[in-house]
């Protein structure tokens, strides 16, 4: 019987690793696509949401202080004084789109600053307001808005500064996460999601076609008038299925990890892959490989079960989505700890044990129960692709 | 005479779709496809299933072939039964018929070596038996181009070889000729009374009454899912030829039950 599965697992590398165009579409391609779609994405995004460092905003101010008067001109902004009654009229400029076009209307109230300086709280009046008029929808506008409101709130916080909160100093830093659990927190909470979706998806690529497709031209048929056992043949295929699959799965997932510092703008400080030590990437690793397997065997008997590739395509569907429900499940989950419950549920089990080694936060015990479980649902799912070869009704 | 193989009480029906029972315009649920079947095959002799379309020729030896399995009775091919014992039937057979494909990416020589593995075949006598089919074949030229580019008479050729990579004594084939031209029908049927001459036994189905005179020595006539003669094709074709003598037979059954 091992020397039938290993020439069943011979020709199907052969078939995989000798035909170029498949290779490429189910190897190089995911990876290749995710990477040039996510660092287009994301330069995209850069650029619609960032304004060039030397556009002059313009401001029409009413009642401008003069006081203030330095602490605007170091935004580089170019503020045109106005009256009372061009303040209505002007709105209109903030969502014009040609040369006139401003970024915002502050309105002062008169003699700002000795109205400011003469109010006290205890008088019960209400407050001195200024008026910032802005549009939200434009990025230039709303960079502004907020640079405004700044320079305001800090020059409220001189005149009656009662306490700081996490004022600047060159010598101390307030945020005393590491490096090891800023790493944590994010690649627990976006890796468990990513990794079932590209191994799942990798799986797609690869199972149907070897398994449906083959019954659709005829020949499994021809392994099935062998004397081969049928266990050897499902067997075989999951085997080879699995290393085609994952190979697949982690182009997509090289893909993304290449393409995350494009996706976040640069923005990756902080994080640090290498905070993992070998024994989390071992585990990491044997999760990996016993899921693979399980989604192969998935994936194997629901192709086995429809009549061509297409409806094959079909039939996978509701999984993926229960998939990435259970992916999602885990970004919404908030890093609770895993329970020895957890661990027995397949995939739910999975997506836990991936949470915990990224966060630093996981029992060893319930990483091989979940390695089990999903080793346990591939056996299962031998057997009964195995049934299922010998089954008339399925195969013929 | 040797019973080779042994027929008997074989009895297969199948569930009807909606959509089938308007193509078979029926009402009723099932088709029995095969019914009742007895029929003997003797070591050394070619054996004819001659038959109209729809027949159950073609079901008959899938059960033979254990692709499918009866739901009564039992054959019994060289002391295995079909029911009982699938795989060792399957090492003792070759079945050929037009829905058995190969894959289109490999090459002849790639496909009759991982055959001859999974038969167990040594390398040595896998090797040699190899060179004389592809010889005898003309598949030597195109032993290193993939299938899917091949003719579709090439691949029926490609096909045939690799069925008999384990040398078996019994072959089964379904409709021996069918979508070949003359020439390559000539080779086939050569190679069969080759075949024939070496030992083996051979059953064969066809609905073609000239392929039947040229290489049976016994003719079962199937109609309607029944065996309704069986007998020498000598005896047969006695006083009539086998056309007309299957005509009357038509008639007889058909006839009589219209
Ligand atoms: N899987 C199936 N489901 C339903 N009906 C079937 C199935 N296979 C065969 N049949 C029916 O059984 C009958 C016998 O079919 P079979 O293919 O054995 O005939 P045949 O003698 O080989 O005919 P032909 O000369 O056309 O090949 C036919 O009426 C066919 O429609
Ligand atoms: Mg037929």
């Amino acid at each position: 019987m091992n020397k039938d599965v290993f020439t069943i697992v011979k020709k199907e590398f052969t078939r995989f690793f000798g035909d170029k165009r498949l290779f490429f579409s189910s190897v190089i391609m995911p990876g290749l696509l995710i990477f040039v779609m996510y660092s287009i994405m994301g330069k995209g995004l850069m650029k619609s949401f960032s304004v060039s460092d030397d556009y002059v905003s313009k401001i029409y101010v009413e009642n401008m202080p003069e006081e203030l008067n330095d602490n605007f001109n170091a935004l580089g902004t170019d503020i045109t004084e106005i009256t009372d009654e061009q303040v209505d009229e002007s709105k209109a400029l903030l969502l014009d789109d040609g040369s006139d076009k401003i970024d915002a209307i502050i309105v002062f109230p008169q003699d700002f600053i000795k109205v400011v300086n003469s109010y006290e709280i205890s008088d019960g009046n209400e407050a001195p307001n200024v008026k910032i008029f802005y549009n939200s929808a434009n990025t230039k506008s709303s960079r502004i808005y907020s640079l405004i409101v700044s320079i305001l709130d800090e020059y409220e916080a001189s005149i009656s500064n009662k306490f700081d909160i996490n004022k600047l100093a060159e010598d101390e830093s307030y945020d005393q996460a590491t490096e090891k659990e800023t790493t944590g927190m994010l690649f627990s909470m976006i890796m468990p999601m990513l990794l079932l979706i590209f191994l799942f998806t990798g799986c797609m690529s690869i199972a149907p076609d070897a398994i449906a497709g083959e019954k659709e031209r005829g020949t499994i048929a021809t392994l099935l008038v062998t004397p081969v056992k049928r266990s050897s043949i499902a067997l075989g295929k999951i085997i080879s299925l699995s290393v085609f699959s994952l190979l697949s799965g982690i182009s997509s997932f090289l893909g993304t990890m290449l393409s995350m510092p494009a996706l976040m703008g640069g923005n990756t400080e902080g994080l640090n892959a290498s905070v993992y030590s070998a024994k989390d990437y071992i585990l990491l690793f044997l999760i990996i490989i016993s899921t693979v397997l399980m989604f192969v065997s998935i994936l194997a008997v629901v192709s086995a079960f429809a009549k061509s590739v297409k409806e094959a395509g079909t039939l996978v569907l509701p999984f993926m989505l229960l998939i990435i429900g259970i992916g999602l499940s885990s970004m919404m989950g908030g890093g609770s700890s895993m329970t020895a419950l957890d661990s027995v549920i397949p995939i739910y089990g999975t997506v836990k044990c991936l949470s915990g080694i990224f966060a630093f936060n996981y029992n060893i015990a319930y990483i091989f129960i979940a390695v089990g479980m999903n080793i346990a649902v591939t056996c299962a799912l031998t057997y009964v692709l195995t049934k299922m070869f010998n089954n008339e009704k399925i195969m013929f | 005479m040797e019973e080779l193989i042994k027929v008997t009480g074989l009895k297969k029906t199948f569930k009807l779709s909606s959509k089938q029972q308007k193509i078979e315009k029926t009402k009723s649920k099932v088709k029995i496809a095969v019914n009742g079947l007895n029929f003997n095959a003797y070591r050394g002799e070619v054996f004819g299933l001659l038959g109209p379309n729809g027949a159950g020729k073609t079901t008959t030896l899938r059960m033979l072939a254990t692709l499918i399995k009866p739901d009564e009775g039992d054959v019994v091919i060289d002391g295995a039964s079909v029911t009982k014992n699938p795989d060792m039937v399957r090492s003792k057979i070759a079945f050929l018929t037009g829905e058995l494909k190969l894959e289109d990416f490999f090459t002849p020589n790639y496909m009759y070596d991982f055959f001859s593995d999974l038969h167990h075949v040594d390398a040595e006598t896998r090797n040699a038996r190899r060179e004389k089919l592809f010889k005898r074949f003309g598949i030597d030229k195109f032993a290193e181009v993939k299938i899917g580019s091949l003719s579709t008479g090439m691949r029926q050729k490609v096909s045939l070889v690799v069925s008999l990579v384990h040398d078996p004594d019994i072959i089964i084939f379904d409709e021996p000729t069918n979508g070949l031209d003359v020439m390559t029908a000539k080779v086939v049927t050569d190679f069969l009374m080759e075949l024939k001459n070496e030992g083996k036994t051979i059953i064969v189905s066809t609905h073609i009454f000239s392929l039947i005179e040229k290489i049976c020595d016994r003719v079962g006539i199937v109609i309607n899912g029944q065996m309704c003669v069986c007998d020498l094709l000598s005896n047969l074709t006695e006083d009539m030829s086998l056309e007309d003598k299957f005509f009357k037979i038509y008639e007889e059954i058909i006839g009589e039950e219209v």
